[in-house]
């Protein structure tokens, strides 16, 4: 078995997320290649090479991967890919882009979201918004998938530097272009790497006082998030959504505030370690998932919260 | 220009699922079944270009059982002009169906295909993607905006922490967010015309593509169940519980 992971990174910064899959490929073998592909991103992969886990950096420095575009990158993952039994990368927005299409070059059949590795071939992953678990074997040669990075703890270790491999091959098919980036300008931590999340809900009413949430957030050194509600409603930027279409989150602690518990948003918070909800109606579905509910109006909560974490 | 929507019918996105009592798969048996809802944005994006495009067609695909007939008539009565179903016996993975698109693109030509980004049934995420490689064209995924700029297509994508502004040449797959627009509803006359629009179904045996299954689905099982919670009636005790029962914060 030899696995190939597609690191993401960005800035010159390796996307914590990769240290996930590290962890998901060391269930399949100890031969992890990690390709850093990219555009003056060399830092990144020497940077690498000290992972734990992680036996051989390969290098694609090249101006026509600077975008990270799906199309340029499926095409080079696809000319390595006859070389490994595996290839992963992390179960996100990079991920689930590049894939697919990679899947499609080598006529596999990709997995999406895998929760488990219970074998070199069979694979547990989320179906029907994560209300049920299917368990499936792939019968692919090479076996194509985005891994759940909230289901295996990062690899922390550093250990001595692998072997660097500097390929040259380059797929520049101008198939799309990147025009702007627009990164979140929040200044908590990530929603996908915090240990404590605070979500709004519709009830919040308005991005004014989604305030209150956030500065709850900062005294508890968390993130923000929210439901699709609040989000459709403008309170806060899309890329706070927490559920079946936004983020899967699963921190230490999940507090749900005015959110009802709608099984899309259930999806993205239930494997939280400890989760509270906050809501006026003491029949929300949230109470069914929650460890410990207060049955309370949150614009009477949230302030005595604020007071009495000190 | 010629737009392509592959739709999928999935469960009702209010039904929640269960596994057969043997755990062989989802029972679907009793299941209430619509359109998938991001395939019904992906839907009202195409009627959107339509809408400002006097020359312009939306054509509804569906890779699907026989009563998937009935989402494409959904489409059309929302106000695709045509449909097209590629009946199947049993569902297909996303690689076979977007090998039996991809036929269809060859046949059809599209401009642009519209996708919605995932079913919420298998939550897959692929088949847009897969037939993007396929057919070789660029990729424009999670589209929160679409603009039509002569013959490039302008798109906003919803990343994780942010979002991106791409730029893709026509013919190009595009798939649809949650928050790309809000479907409209489609109305009683135009559910009665729809009965009339074509739709031509084909058998899966006339594309002559490879649909072999490369899974096994070993089981369906329920995740594990969060314990029960209990209620606390005060701030005072959640943060006492919090502080020294769950050790979550100091
Ligand atoms: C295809 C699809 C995908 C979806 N994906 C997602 C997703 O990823 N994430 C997501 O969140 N949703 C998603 N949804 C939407 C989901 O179904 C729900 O509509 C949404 O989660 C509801 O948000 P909410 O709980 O904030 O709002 P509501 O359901 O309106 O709940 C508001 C809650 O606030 C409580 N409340 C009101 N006032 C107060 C007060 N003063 N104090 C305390 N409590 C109060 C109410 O009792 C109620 O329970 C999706 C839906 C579809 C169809």
């Amino acid at each position: 078995m030899k696995v190939l992971i597609i690191a993401q990174h960005s800035e010159g910064v390796l996307d914590a997320t990769t240290l996930n899959v590290v962890r998901a490929a060391l269930a399949v073998s100890e031969d992890i290649s990690l390709l850093v592909a990219g555009s003056e991103c060399r830092a990144v992969a020497e940077d690498a090479r000290y992972l734990e886990g992680v036996t051989n950096v390969i290098l694609a420095d090249h101006p026509c991967y600077e975008s990270l575009s799906a199309e340029n990158l499926a095409s080079l993952v696809a000319e390595l890919a006859p070389s490994y039994s595996h290839i992963l990368a992390s179960a996100n927005t990079f991920g689930k882009n590049v894939m697919p299409r990679l899947a499609a070059l080598l006529d596999v059949q990709p997995l999406t979201d895998v929760l488990y590795i219970e074998d070199v071939d069979v694979f547990l992953r989320p179906i029907y918004a994560g209300n049920l678990i299917a368990k499936i074997q792939s019968h692919d040669k090479v076996k194509a998938m985005t891994v759940r990075t909230s289901a295996f703890p990062p690899v922390t270790q550093r250990t001595e530097a692998c072997s660097l491999e500097v390929v040259d091959k380059v797929f520049d098919l101008q198939l799309s272009r990147r025009i702007k980036i627009e990164v979140g300008q929040s200044e908590r931590p990530d929603l996908g790497t915090a240990k404590v999340v605070i979500s709004g809900g519709r009830a919040i009413g308005s991005s004014e006082n989604f305030k209150l949430l956030y500065s709850l957030a900062e005294k508890l050194d968390g993130a923000v998030g929210a439901s699709r509600a609040a989000v459709d409603a403008g309170f806060v930027p899309y890329d706070l959504q927490v559920g079946q279409s936004g983020r899967v989150v699963a921190p230490e602690l999940y507090i749900a505030v005015g959110i009802s518990g709608a099984i899309q948003h259930i999806a993205g918070m239930k494997d939280s370690k400890v989760v509270v909800a906050i809501n006026k109606d003491a029949d929300a579905p949230i109470f069914d998932i929650a460890d410990y509910g207060l049955v309370a109006d949150l614009f009477d909560v949230l302030p005595e919260l604020e007071a009495q974490l000190c | 220009m010629k737009i392509l929507v592959p739709v999928k019918r999935v469960i009702d996105y209010n039904v929640k699922a269960r596994p057969k009592d043997d755990g062989s798969d989802v029972d679907l048996s009793l299941a209430k079944m619509g359109l998938n809802p991001f395939c019904e944005i992906a839907i009202e994006a195409a009627l959107r270009i339509k809408d400002e495009n006097d020359q312009c067609e939306v054509i509804a695909v569906s890779v699907g059982e026989k009563q998937a007939q009935e989402q494409i008539r959904t489409a059309l009565a929302m106000g695709a002009d045509r449909g097209i179903l590629v009946e199947v016996d049993s569902p297909l993975e996303p690689l076979a169906v977007a090998k039996c698109l991809k036929s269809i693109v060859d046949r059809e030509h599209p401009d642009l295909l519209i996708f919605g980004k995932q079913g919420i049934d298998n939550d897959n995420n692929q088949t847009g993607q897969m037939v993007a490689g396929l057919c070789g064209y660029p990729q424009g995924t999670f589209c929160s905006t679409i603009d039509i700029i002569g013959d490039l297509v302008a798109i906003t994508r919803e990343i994780d922490g942010g979002s991106e502004v791409w730029e893709l040449p026509l013919p190009a797959v595009l798939t649809a967010d949650l928050r790309l627009n809000e479907p409209r509803y489609a109305s009683l006359p135009n559910i009665m015309k729809a009965k009339k629009k074509p739709l031509e179904v084909m058998a899966l045996g006339d594309l002559g593509v490879d649909t072999r299954p490369r899974q096994t689905l070993l089981g369906v099982s329920l995740p594990s169940e969060r314990k029960p919670g209990i209620k606390v009636d005060s701030v005072t005790a959640l943060i006492e519980k919090l502080k020294n029962e769950a050790k979550v914060i100091l």
